[in-house]
């Protein structure tokens, strides 16, 4: 490839080192209301699918897993379905079943992780600290069932190439009681709250044809009323055998959004606890042979949406094409829906109410009508708990401390 | 509804494909040229009502292919549309995006890194690559060295 690039770029604005993920938001705006949102992303482009095409079959689930910490189960899952249904190779029970579990507790600590940036960026830091604190056995389970909190590493074409002993399970079942007690109490505590009420409720409203439009998934789709989720539609790993429900709301807003989470968190807990006690005996893994020529597409319902990968071989030992799409690529783009019209201080949370692949709202600016940058990311975050603040004050409740919350 | 009835729905465009494949009762692939693909791409979102997921560019030496895959979710069934785009000097074919946003993203992607025009695309500007990448360099053609 020629690589007379003209000049080296140094993109200051997008990169901060505590982020992970760099992107950047242009909103335009007329006094205080939004009129267009640009995004910019790509900043750095890491070129999966390609690597992928040097790598082994056996090596890319290592490789995609690493796409996004958050969602290290869901993407290699999808990857390893596409390739087990151009090979025919159906894993064993048992390894359905671990797969499950482990993409259940995934979800579990992404939506309390989500709960609590959420509770952050409108200056509920009280509702931040206790949902991450929550989250920590979650992460501890996965480490004791995997190796690793994140980039677990457990699914192979095939199979599992970890087993769940048995002896853990009554361990981890006594884990779940302890955390569906306290998440019950968190989400009793947002619901409960009149000052989240007229803060959230009818912010940032994506429309069910909007939604259509923009083809969301997850719960950003739930949240707008769309009765739709891979587990239920096109069941994969045990999720068949499992008693559970599609969580949804109908008005698409970023109360709805947090709703759809919070219940489908307490659905989670529920199919792990089934997967455990069913879980049948036997072996983790089919015996693979060659990956015949032929495509394949596999997708899973990551705890952000859809996750869909499509892999092509040509009969050698590795695929030819692999595309990754992961949920936020399509939630992403209905800021356009969701924000336009909105006022400045609601919009950090409704970019942050898709559940973007860790928030990417950081880089927010704000550009008044003669191009210039008015407000930077840290404004927006103090006009949003600025406004959080006003609806305390107008409801006549005291500044919140964390013994208020304890409810239930 | 079932798996019958949505390949008796999908035979309304029969005249637009050149086949269809049935892999399982979950996959279904269509095959279509480039001059169809805007209209049996807007049957599948507008008529059926499919929701898009992405669509996936190949570059199969003589010719381009783009699949558009959509997931039928009422059967969670996955259709894939295969468009063939057999003009290697100027690979071109009608944008989806002014009927379906969901596709901007994916569109302005597949024309950074292999080159296909997508016409009348509301927004073509660069997604994945620098402002300053030369031009003409399609990092995922065949032709682009490691």
């Amino acid at each position: 490839m020629k690589q007379d690039v003209k000049k080296p770029v140094l993109a200051v604005g997008p990169f901060h080192p505590l982020q992970e993920e760099m992107e950047f938001f242009q909103l335009t705006v007329d006094g205080e209301i939004v009129t267009d949102i640009d995004v910019r992303l790509s900043y750095n482009h890491r070129g999966v699918e390609k690597i992928s095409e040097t790598l082994q079959f056996d090596q890319v689930p290592f490789l995609v897993s690493r796409i996004c910490g958050i969602c290290s189960a869901s993407h290699p899952l999808a990857y390893v379905q596409a390739v087990e249904e151009i090979a025919g190779v159906t894993p064993p029970e048992r390894a359905l079943y671990i797969r499950t579990i482990i993409n259940e507790l995934e979800r579990i600590h992404s939506h309390l992780l989500w709960v609590g940036l959420g509770g952050h960026f409108i200056g509920y830091d009280t509702v931040f600290m206790w949902a991450w604190k929550y989250r920590e056995p979650v992460l501890d389970l996965l480490e004791e069932i995997t190796g690793n909190r994140n980039n677990y590493g457990n699914v192979k074409v095939g199979g599992c190439r970890e087993d769940v002993p048995n002896e853990l399970i009554p361990k981890i079942l006594k884990e779940l009681d302890e955390i569906e007690k306290k998440t019950e109490m968190l989400t009793k505590a947002i619901l409960d709250d009149p000052v989240l009420h007229a803060r959230l409720k009818g912010v940032g409203v994506l429309k069910k044809e909007d939604a259509v439009k923009y083809a969301v998934t997850g719960p950003t789709a739930r949240g707008s009323g769309i009765k739709i989720d891979v587990r239920r539609d096109d069941p994969y790993a045990a999720y068949g055998d499992l008693d559970w429900d599609v969580i949804t709301q109908t008005d698409g807003d970023v109360f709805s959004k947090a709703v759809v989470r919070l219940l489908e968190t307490f659905q989670s807990i529920k199919m792990v606890r089934q997967a455990l006690k069913k879980l049948p005996n036997g072996p983790v893994a089919a015996e693979v042979k060659d990956i015949p020529p032929g495509e394949g597409i596999g997708h899973a319902e990551a705890p952000r949406g859809e996750t869909i990968h499509y892999v092509r071989s040509d009969g050698g030992n590795r695929p030819i094409r692999h595309k990754a799409r992961a949920p936020s690529y399509v939630n992403v783009p209905s800021f356009k829906a969701s924000c336009i019209g909105q006022h400045i201080s609601d919009v950090t949370l409704t970019l942050a109410a898709v559940d973007p692949c860790y928030s990417c709202t950081e880089r927010v600016a704000v550009v008044d009508k003669s191009n210039r940058i008015v407000h930077d990311y840290e404004t927006l975050l103090k006009l949003s708990r600025e406004k959080t603040e006003k609806i305390r004050k107008s409801l006549g409740l005291p500044k919140i401390n964390m013994e208020d919350l304890l409810i239930g | 509804m079932n798996n019958h009835e949505l390949i008796r729905k999908l035979s309304a465009i029969s005249d637009k494909l050149t086949g269809i494949e049935q892999k399982s009762e979950k996959r279904i692939t269509l095959l279509c040229e480039s001059a169809n693909s805007f209209a049996v791409n807007k049957f599948l979102f507008e008529q059926l009502a499919a929701r898009f997921c992405i669509a996936t560019a190949i570059d199969s030496d003589k010719f381009f292919e783009i699949i558009y895959h959509y997931s039928y979710d009422q059967l969670g069934c996955v259709i894939n549309l295969k468009v063939f785009v057999r003009d290697r000097q100027k690979p071109a074919v009608e944008s989806i995006t002014p009927f379906l946003p969901a596709a901007e993203w994916i569109e302005r992607e597949i024309h950074d890194l292999y080159g296909i025009d997508f016409l009348n695309h509301p927004r073509m500007r660069r997604l994945i690559l620098a402002d300053d990448w030369p031009q003409g360099v399609y990092p995922m053609r065949k032709e682009a060295k490691q």
